[in-house]
């Protein structure tokens, strides 16, 4: 009873559980909507859409969890894929160079706003936005505003290939595979020591500072990381949806707010990275909600909109009830 | 306490002043005058829109909030301004009336969602500007309503080389100073921003100010919101796609206000409004390709908010800090 108590507790009570109790009560109206989606085929063409963006809520989730923003994201998506159209040029024996330069090129990007926020003390949030229309004015120099050059084939595979005839599964995505490796990186990651210390960080930095943790190079591996997550998801879209001058454009809007639906909260110190992910992958499943409803494309907005402040709202109402007995005011 | 906010305001008037002379400089070398009279009334013209925001923006930064949903209040209210009047002079009054009270029913709606749902101003404004968005993208297709001419004037009437909307603005900015520096509601805003707790224990009504702040900035989005209809002579919904937000947020940070909350001033938000517009005015006449400009924009914002950085963290180390890291947004 205690037990069966705490666990409705857990699911009912705002923070990590309540989006799996969201992701839950979502996929079983989109089931009562359409059966057939939980068939294999599109159950595996959902995940594979879903995993940019869960990929990049795991790098996200890095930064905010140590109190900072990283609003660049979207436009180093974009970015990245720019940069392998036009430096892979339709030649397949440049993939594998082209991929590296976008790794160091994401690493760089997240080096910066990591040093500019650190050393220069500048406001993650300012930092990233100054990056945000950096990259976009830049990218857009470079390529004299349309994109130029295309993606090879073998670029494309982890995006829209997979391992064929599974059992049961039948396809099973590269990209589906990729999201499962970066979210086992992820939760390894928040279990070593750099985990606890970003989260100390996060949650008070003075303190974590004079218990003698590197507050400063913490937070700068956090937006190398999500630099990467960049990456990765920029290989992903390029190959799942080619290449356009719009690629990641709000994305970095919609990877915090689904960071956020997981029970992170922002300022840092609290939240699953598990939970990130799972409200990266709600709210795809919410688009998806949508396209089954088939919902008039113009009104998705407000519904998002709504929900996402219904959802956090919630979670914030029963977070701060047992905090209002203490004196101590989080 | 005031000298140093006042040296501050100073500090970004000389920044001010900098930029025009080394811009000035910059167009001299290129063979023109930044100081003719089209240029004055062009710079002039660019700081009344994002004026206007980045007013607003000031009250709701000092709270420790934040109104991502100005720039979607903006594009709204042109249209409620334009379709109201529907050409007919004598419904001006009328017109004005609607956009504000609108305007602040929106404000008012994310107050609340604010103070009483504890819901992160980030994920609240974020949250109502997608319903609005979904809404306008819901309704109107296109440009909708007719603004008349009367009206059309405050677009683009101007006293010698000073356009009417700067001269509304610099009221409006007046006005501002004075709410902030004589009415208790305004100390009341620093004190809140400061820290929230503080503020409460000492008797100050922190949901009432706070959803103050959230109604006025978006009133202030309202006025932006019919100079776009008396410039464009009509409404139009596509005026949220210029993220003027970021605008007005860079804007606001350029001028002083620490994004935290309880430091800064309308004062000082004017010279960062100043300052974009001179930079955008620079651009403009030395022909510089308009993806440069948001690269240089992005730096100059970074650079910006480093000088500045360095200055408080003197002042911060000053104070004694309770709890002040893991509060609220970072």
């Amino acid at each position: 009873m205690q037990r069966a108590r705490s666990a409705a507790a857990a699911l009912l009570g705002g923070g990590t559980g309540t989006v799996f109790a969201l992701l839950a009560v979502i996929f079983a109206i989109v089931f009562a909507v359409n059966p057939g989606f939980f068939q294999a085929a599109s159950l595996m063409a959902f995940l594979k859409q879903a995993a940019p963006l869960v990929i990049l809520a795991a790098g996200q989730y890095f930064v905010i969890v140590s109190g900072n923003f990283d609003l660049s994201v979207g436009a180093l998506v974009g970015a990245q894929v720019v940069i392998a159209a036009r430096l892979i040029d339709g030649e397949e024996a440049r993939t594998v160079p082209v991929i590296g330069v976008m790794l160091l090129f994401g690493i760089a990007v997240g080096l910066v706003n990591g040093l500019v926020t650190t050393v220069l003390k500048v406001q993650s949030f300012i930092t990233t936005l100054g990056m945000l229309l950096v990259l976009y004015g830049a990218i857009r120099l470079w390529t004299g505003g349309a994109p130029t050059g295309s993606l090879s084939e073998s670029f494309r595979v982890p995006g829209r290939m997979g391992i064929e005839n599974v059992p049961l599964l039948g396809q099973v995505p590269w990209a589906l595979l990729i999201m499962i490796a970066c979210g086992a990186a992820a939760i390894w990651l928040m279990r070593t020591r750099f985990g606890r210390v970003l989260i100390a960080t996060g949650d008070n930095d003075l303190a974590a500072e004079l218990s003698g943790a590197r507050v400063d190079t913490v937070r700068t591996a956090a937006f190398v990381l999500s630099g990467l997550s960049a990456t990765i998801a920029g290989i992903l879209i390029g190959g799942f949806a080619g290449v356009s001058a719009q690629v990641g454009e709000g994305m970095e809007f919609t990877v915090i707010t689904a960071v956020v639906l997981g029970g992170v909260v922002l300022g840092g110190g609290q939240g699953l990275v598990v939970a990130a992910m799972a409200g990266a992958l709600t709210i795809e499943a919410l688009f998806t909600l949508f396209n089954q409803l088939a919902l008039p494309a113009s009104l998705r907005p407000s519904v998002q909109g709504a929900i996402i402040i219904a959802a956090v709202a919630y979670a914030a109402r029963r977070r701060m009830r047992p905090a209002g007995q203490t004196a101590t005011p989080s | 306490m005031t000298s140093e906010r006042l040296s501050t305001t100073a500090l970004i008037y000389v920044a001010l002043a900098g930029v025009l002379a080394a811009g000035g400089a910059a167009v001299a070398v290129d063979g023109g005058n930044l100081f003719s009279t089209a240029n004055l009334v062009d710079m002039l013209t660019r700081t009344s829109l994002t004026g206007f925001l980045a007013i607003g923006m000031t009250l709701v930064i000092l709270c420790r909030s934040l109104d991502l949903s100005v720039g979607y209040v903006a594009a709204l209210s042109s249209l409620v301004a334009a379709t109201t009047m529907d050409g007919a002079p004598g419904n001006v009054p009328l017109g004005i009336a609607a956009v504000l009270l609108v305007s602040g029913l929106i404000g008012a709606a994310n107050g609340a969602i604010v103070a009483f749902g504890r819901v992160n101003p980030f994920i609240a404004t974020l949250g109502v500007g997608l319903i609005i968005k979904g809404y306008l993208d819901t309704e109107y297709k296109g440009p909708a309503g007719d603004v008349p001419a009367i009206f059309q004037q405050f677009g683009y009437t101007r006293i010698a080389f000073v356009p009417v909307s700067t001269i509304v603005m610099l009221c409006l900015a007046a006005a501002g100073i004075w709410f902030l520096r004589s009415t208790r509601t305004g100390h009341h805003m620093y004190a809140v921003g400061g820290n929230i707790d503080v503020a409460r224990m000492s008797g100050i009504r922190t949901h009432r100010t706070r959803i103050t702040a959230h109604v006025l900035c978006s009133m202030c989005a309202g006025v932006a919101g019919m100079l776009l209809a008396a410039r464009f002579g009509t409404g139009s919904a596509e005026a949220y796609t210029n993220l003027y937000e970021l605008d007005a947020i860079a804007a606001t940070v350029l001028g002083g206000t620490l994004l935290l909350g309880g430091r800064g001033g309308v004062a000082g938000t004017v010279a960062g409004v100043a300052i974009l517009a001179v930079l955008d005015t620079v651009f403009n006449v030395m022909q510089i390709d308009p993806f440069a400009k948001d690269v240089l924009r992005g730096t100059i914002i970074i650079a910006a908010v480093a000088l500045y950085a360095r200055r408080q963290i003197d002042r911060t180390a000053r104070r004694p800090r309770f709890a002040a890291a893991g509060t609220g947004r970072p």
